[in-house]
């Protein structure tokens, strides 16, 4: 929403300081009209603001995930990052795994076809594949 | 991300268009309202951005062949 100005102030006077005094090592949008926010479903006319949304493209531009929530709680980073680590494994795979609830690296996948079909069970357990 | 010249001027943010993007019309109760959906290519646009000291413009389609992030916020300054 704000201008590019505001975020260099941002930048500069706050979240630097959480960086140990380097720069955000992303770009930081303007969408100062709302456009974008409303091409994506996240801007809030009423407020005239953008709730917080989190997308996640792969490669070829196709919009895997969303995220959105109200403006009082914040994102989580390690659980974007695991969810980009289960998509790009699935990629690698092209589709011959796939990640069970609460997969993590290093945690069982499911090779998908007929012969797992009632068997989920025997390959994953919430018990074992659930913990961190 | 080409930098942007000095002075007032600045690029304005657009949405691009595209033969068939994410985003579904959702009509309800006389109102419109617009969600994107998974699998579907991600909306394109352009926008100015600040980055790394900066001014520069950024294209979505810059970054074709990465994992993206796309991120929206309600201000600078907001406390999380």
């Amino acid at each position: 929403m704000d201008s590019v100005y505001t975020h260099k102030m941002w930048n500069d006077h706050e979240l630097s300081k959480m960086l140990d005094g380097k720069d955000v090592p992303f770009p930081m949008l303007s969408d100062q009209n709302g456009n974008i926010g409303r091409l994506y479903g996240v801007y809030d006319e009423e407020s005239g603001t953008e709730t917080r949304g989190r997308f996640l493209i792969d490669p070829d531009g196709i919009v895997q995930a969303f995220e959105v929530m109200t403006p009082p709680v914040g994102r989580n980073v390690a659980e974007t990052l695991r969810q980009i680590k289960a998509f790009q494994l699935v990629r690698e795979s092209k589709g011959t795994a796939v990640t069970p609830a609460g997969w993590k690296p290093g945690k069982t996948t499911l090779k998908p076809g007929p012969e797992l079909v009632g068997n989920v069970w025997k390959e994953w357990n919430p018990a074992k594949d659930l913990d961190d | 991300m080409k930098e942007f010249g000095p002075g007032c001027q600045r690029p304005k943010g657009q949405p691009k268009p595209a033969a068939e993007t994410a985003v579904v019309q959702e009509v309800q109760k006389g109102e419109e309202r617009k969600m994107i959906q998974v699998g579907k290519p991600a909306p394109l646009f352009s926008a100015p951005a600040f980055y790394q000291g900066k001014f520069v413009e950024v294209d979505l389609e810059e970054f074709k062949g990465n994992w993206m992030m796309l991120c929206f916020y309600p201000g600078d300054f907001t406390f999380v």
